[in-house]
């Protein structure tokens, strides 16, 4: 699996109330929620993400709430992939449970500057930035979180094995 | 191998796991409210299979937006309430029957020792406090529980938080555990579970042991567990649930890190905005006025916790430009309070009580508070937007701290009001 894109950069602990609002629980329409992810720290982020696809952010990023409408969100605004120093565990969970690309890569994450340019290889951990000539390599995500990903989330990928 | 190891080992069927070691778990009870509700259920009917798994497993609550805020509401709760009829889901708490999942998942046996349970909410960490290992997940997750029984698992680290000495009158679990993630950080166990040990712990109530474990999740923590004992066991026998006394680590089990405590000299503690670890003494934010105090949540919504809140209360009167909300976090709770006459001496002084419900501890309801107000809260996140307006601030305190300042109109050391 492979994802291109742009930077855009942010800092340490964001939280899921950040990233949606408890008052916007329940809307069913995730474009609609997608127009106020991240709203809290920045209220242009989905028109900046629409354009660039890859969200940059320091260690902890979703800690709080297990709701799922924050990886939604994200996903449904334009994001295509996040890079994180460290991910708390329930977001983590979450964005590869509706199918939305993570990768975790403190190298990436010190490095990474808002507009570099970076292609992403899930399946081998190697993330290049072409602005500024860089590779940097992590762990690659373990076979069934892949596979997991591939379907496009683990409704899917249980649907083809259950019925 | 210690207690998490040891229910891990139990549950995926192994003589033994290693941190890292990723596991497929058989889960012992699922738990969702009306609030992941509809994603969970909307995920197991896209997932395609008929039947949840074993319904004699599954437990609904009732309990973010109870009763009812919305029309959106309503029809979500309309959602799950036919989906718990269609499924024979044999455990389900409707509005006027729970409470708070966490403190009704204790409170009527489903959380018992030794037990994985999993729940659609981040505050799932709370049945540690009963020596289960129980754990938040997301809707999706908890959909593929109810659809297979089972769930994977990274084994985690653990971290042993030992905390020895005898608490100070008004000096209570929650400014333990504030002290604790003052200490370690909102990413200072971010994976990890967190046992905690050592002599406070064990003079501590099975609700104290629920605030810890309850905040476990705000240093990143997979869980919080306090090993059973005879508090434990006692707890269990005054409700006349059945009792099995689970797991306890082994005497040369090994932790990846072991912090220590001494909190025999602790002063009540306040986490400022807008971090849960920006934990200061309340020596050092007396004097911050404030425009509401709520007392409640799954964190500090206890009978303890208002017997507590009323001691302060009792013939005393809110300041007049000051709001106090009390939102006890159970029937059971509620009902208990109003027979000891606590929910009386909270009227005579000015305060409001509602009904048990997640309430304003997420931002929708009961207590909102605006731009530019300042609450002190008894609840366990002081994020930005949390309480309502994000230009609001919001302090993070124990109930007898959160009661002094609705007395006094600033923040205030709850000593200084009963001494």
């Amino acid at each position: 699996m492979i994802v291109s894109g742009s930077v855009v950069k942010y800092g340490d602990n964001i939280d899921t109330d950040v990233i949606v609002p408890g008052k916007y629980l329940g809307i069913t329409d995730y474009e609609e929620l997608g127009r106020h992810a991240l709203e809290g720290i920045d209220p242009e982020f989905s028109n900046k993400i629409k354009q660039t696809g890859i969200l940059v952010v320091g260690k902890n990023f979703g800690c709080g709430s297990s709701r799922e409408e924050a990886p939604v969100a994200l996903k449904h605004a334009g994001v295509k992939c996040i890079i994180a120093k460290s991910f708390a565990r329930i977001f983590y969970r979450n964005a590869i449970n509706i199918g939305l690309p993570i990768v975790v890569c403190p190298e990436a994450s010190e490095r990474l500057n808002n507009g570099d340019s970076i292609t992403v290889n899930l399946a081998e951990g190697v993330i290049i930035n072409t602005s500024k000539n860089e590779v940097y390599r992590t762990k690659a995500l373990p076979e069934f979180i892949l596979e997991i990903l591939k379907d496009g989330g683990l409704v899917a990928y249980l649907r083809r094995r259950l019925t | 191998m210690n207690i998490v190891e040891k229910i891990l080992c139990r549950v995926s069927g192994k003589s033994r796991v290693e941190p890292g070691e990723i596991v497929n778990a058989k889960v012992d009870r699922v738990m969702f409210h009306d609030l992941t509700g509809p994603l969970t259920v909307k995920a197991f009917r896209e997932i395609g299979v008929s039947k949840v798994w074993d319904p004699d497993r599954v437990v609904v609550i009732f309990d973010h937006l109870v009763p009812p805020n919305t029309e959106r509401a309503a029809l979500n709760q309309k959602i799950i309430r036919e989906f718990v009829k269609e499924q024979r889901i044999k455990w389900f708490y409707d509005i006027g029957r729970g409470g708070i999942c966490h403190q009704v998942m204790v409170e009527k046996g489903h959380a018992k020792p030794g037990e994985l349970i999993i729940g659609a909410d981040s505050h799932t960490c709370t049945y540690g406090a009963v020596g289960a290992f129980s754990t938040g997940m997301g809707a999706t997750d908890v959909a593929a529980v109810l659809a297979t029984g089972e769930t994977w698992l990274r084994v985690p680290e653990t971290v042993c938080v030992k905390i020895d000495g005898e608490l100070g009158d008004m000096v209570t679990p929650k400014d333990v555990i504030l002290y604790v993630i003052g200490c370690l950080s909102v990413s200072g166990a971010v994976y990890k579970a967190v046992i905690f040990k050592g002599s406070t712990v064990e003079n501590m109530s099975v609700g104290g042991r629920m605030t810890m474990c309850n905040m476990a999740v705000e240093m990143g923590a997979k869980t919080g567990i306090v090993e059973p004992d005879h508090v434990t066991e006692q707890f269990f026998k005054s409700k006349n649930i059945p009792y099995s006394p689970g797991f306890r680590s082994d005497h040369n089990a090994t932790f990846d890190e072991i912090y220590t405590f001494d909190v025999s000299k602790l002063e009540p503690q306040v986490a400022c905005p807008n971090s849960v670890d920006n934990v200061k003494p309340v020596s050092e934010a007396e004097g911050i006025k404030i425009d509401q105090a709520y007392i409640g949540s799954c964190t500090n919504g206890r009978l303890e916790d208002l017997r507590l809140a009323a001691r302060i209360a009792k013939g005393r009167k809110v300041k007049p430009d000051v709001r106090a909300v009390i939102v006890p976090a159970s029937q059971e709770v509620y009902q208990d309070a109003l027979k000891e006459g606590l929910i009386d001496i909270f009227l005579q002084a000015g305060a409001l009580v509602c009904n048990p419900t997640c309430g304003a501890c997420i931002g929708a309801h009961m207590g909102v508070i605006s731009e530019g107000e300042v609450c002190i809260a008894s609840i366990n996140r002081n994020f930005i937007g949390r309480m309502g307006s994000p230009k609001a601030r919001v302090y993070l305190a124990s109930p007898a701290t959160v009661m002094a300042s609705a007395l006094t109109g600033v923040i205030t050391d709850p000593r200084e009001v009963v001494a």
